[in-house]
């Protein structure tokens, strides 16, 4: 079983000049299990980025635990950030075997994922020689080639448009489905949870915690913009405590 | 292009020996002497094997004190821009040691070493790293940290991640003060030369200045200009077009 268990009970900046520190995270509990995929969706400023920095392990300072369980020692991550960040110096395939790091992962099993995304041509290219688009997918395809337990994403599909957007999520889903694992997958964008999680999590203003945490029960192929606006209307007409958030 | 960038510099050094040439004529005194005559000069003190071991000599000092100053002046570079508080404390060494004229640290390397090769070495490594030091050290304040922070997410690791992160990002910076090093450490070693050892150009020169040599005195230094210029178009060059094939 796949775990990942989030307890943060305090996480706060100290600002250059300031006294006192801003808590940005205060007695958040999450768990992901078996797989899952998470939407994390809060008002922004609310520390859904630094949630994600906790998790991956760049940023340690804070109070609690995130842990796999019991059953694997260190957590592996991968991380999918708001923009590519690839090495412009390296080429895709290079980009990917780094980041793999000691375990040595098989280029056809890197070409496979490429094939998945449509840019195996691409595998010998430097970054700048590709549109953003693609610099995209060869993050997400890093983020998929290594065996990590879970997938951070941090709002990766912000600056698309509507319609390469939805292909995104669909190539998103289609890889996660050929190499399972826990996703968090931060957005602002209601309609975007909706249409890729299994379950929804709301955070609250900072000092965020989770203030809804929805099963999101309609099948993945059965997800239609009227379904996701009918779904949205329930959580509306339902839960009024988020209602600032829908 | 290339082909024509070649012309061009050719033309260009051709105006200046013109322009060597017509002065020297028109004076015509032994303080300028004709660039024919100093070529003349320059094979000879090539035949007699003279000119190759001064300027091995020479070049073998430059080679180890430019290698000790770049190694030491990166490492340090990035430790005091990456590390504030570092960079707080040490600055103001940093000052000093930027502003001890060359002429001091040469005569105190040869008082309290005495008139050594490693004084030498040692004398022209002091003077060349506080240069290095600062220029890498604005390298290393303008790092992207987005790639580093991908580098800890993905687990690159310290070595990885200096060699695939931080260096190729380091690398503009690394060139200029090896282009700027190069110029300043010859000019250096030849000092450092003149005040205290017995071969080098630097020892060299000041003897054909005592036996006022003018003629000898700009043969050796065409030899070492174009020396300079080889190391400049065959090695760095090299290296800045292989680093910059991604862009």
């Amino acid at each position: 079983m796949n775990r990942l268990i989030i307890d943060i009970k305090d996480k706060s900046f100290t600002k250059d000049g300031a006294n006192d520190a801003f808590c940005v995270i205060k007695n958040l509990h999450l768990e992901l299990n078996n797989n899952e995929f998470v939407c994390l969706v809060g008002p922004s400023g609310c520390g859904k980025s630094t949630l994600l920095n906790t998790v991956a392990g760049l940023d340690t300072q804070f109070e609690g635990t995130i842990n796999a369980g019991d059953q694997h020692g260190t957590l592996k991550t991968s991380y999918v950030f708001q923009t590519p960040r690839l090495l412009p110096w390296r080429t895709v395939l290079e980009n990917i075997q780094l980041a793999a790091g000691d375990e040595t992962i098989e280029t056809s099993r890197i070409t496979h994922v490429l094939e998945r995304l449509g840019i195996e041509t691409s595998l010998n290219s430097y970054p700048q020689h590709l549109s953003l688009g693609m610099q995209r997918r060869v993050a997400l395809a890093r983020a998929f080639c290594i065996q990590s337990h879970t997938l951070l994403m941090d709002e990766p599909f912000v600056s698309l448009d509507q319609p390469t957007a939805r292909k995104a999520r669909r190539l998103l889903l289609e890889l996660w489905a050929e190499h399972p694992r826990n996703v968090l997958f931060v957005t602002h964008d209601l309609n975007e949870a909706i249409e890729l999680a299994d379950r929804v999590i709301f955070l609250s203003d900072s000092p965020s915690s989770v203030i809804g945490d929805f099963n999101v029960d309609i099948a993945r192929d059965d997800r239609t913009p009227e379904q996701v606006s009918q779904f949205i209307n329930q959580l509306s007409a339902n839960h009024q405590n988020i209602q600032h958030l829908l | 292009m290339q082909r024509s960038s070649f012309l061009n510099s050719t033309l260009s050094l051709g105006l200046l020996l013109l322009i060597w040439q017509l002065t020297a004529t028109l004076i015509n005194s032994p303080t300028l002497p004709a660039p024919t005559l100093v070529f003349d000069v320059l094979i000879k003190a090539i035949q007699s094997g003279e000119l190759p071991h001064h300027l091995g000599i020479t070049l073998y000092r430059l080679a180890i004190s430019f290698t000790l100053a770049m190694l030491l002046g990166v490492a340090i570079g990035l430790a005091l821009g990456r590390k504030k508080g570092l960079n707080n404390f040490f600055d103001s060494w940093l000052v000093i040691f930027l502003n001890i004229p060359a002429l001091v640290t040469i005569i105190l390397c040869y008082i309290w070493f005495g008139l050594i090769e490693t004084a030498a070495i040692f004398a022209v490594v002091i003077n060349k790293l506080p240069n290095v030091i600062v220029t890498i050290r604005e390298g290393a304040r303008s790092l992207d940290e987005e790639l580093i922070d991908m580098a800890r997410a993905y687990q690159f690791g310290r070595i990885k991640t200096i060699r695939h992160v931080i260096l190729p990002q380091l690398f503009p910076y690394i060139m200029a003060s090896a282009r700027t090093g190069l110029a300043l450490i010859w000019k250096i070693v030849l000092v450092v030369e003149m005040l205290g050892r017995s071969d080098g150009m630097g020892y060299q020169i000041h003897l054909f200045f005592q036996l006022f040599d003018i003629t000898s005195i700009l043969a050796y230094t065409v030899s070492f200009i174009v020396i300079i210029q080889l190391i400049e178009t065959t090695l760095l060059k090299s290296l800045d077009t292989k680093a910059q094939r991604w862009k």
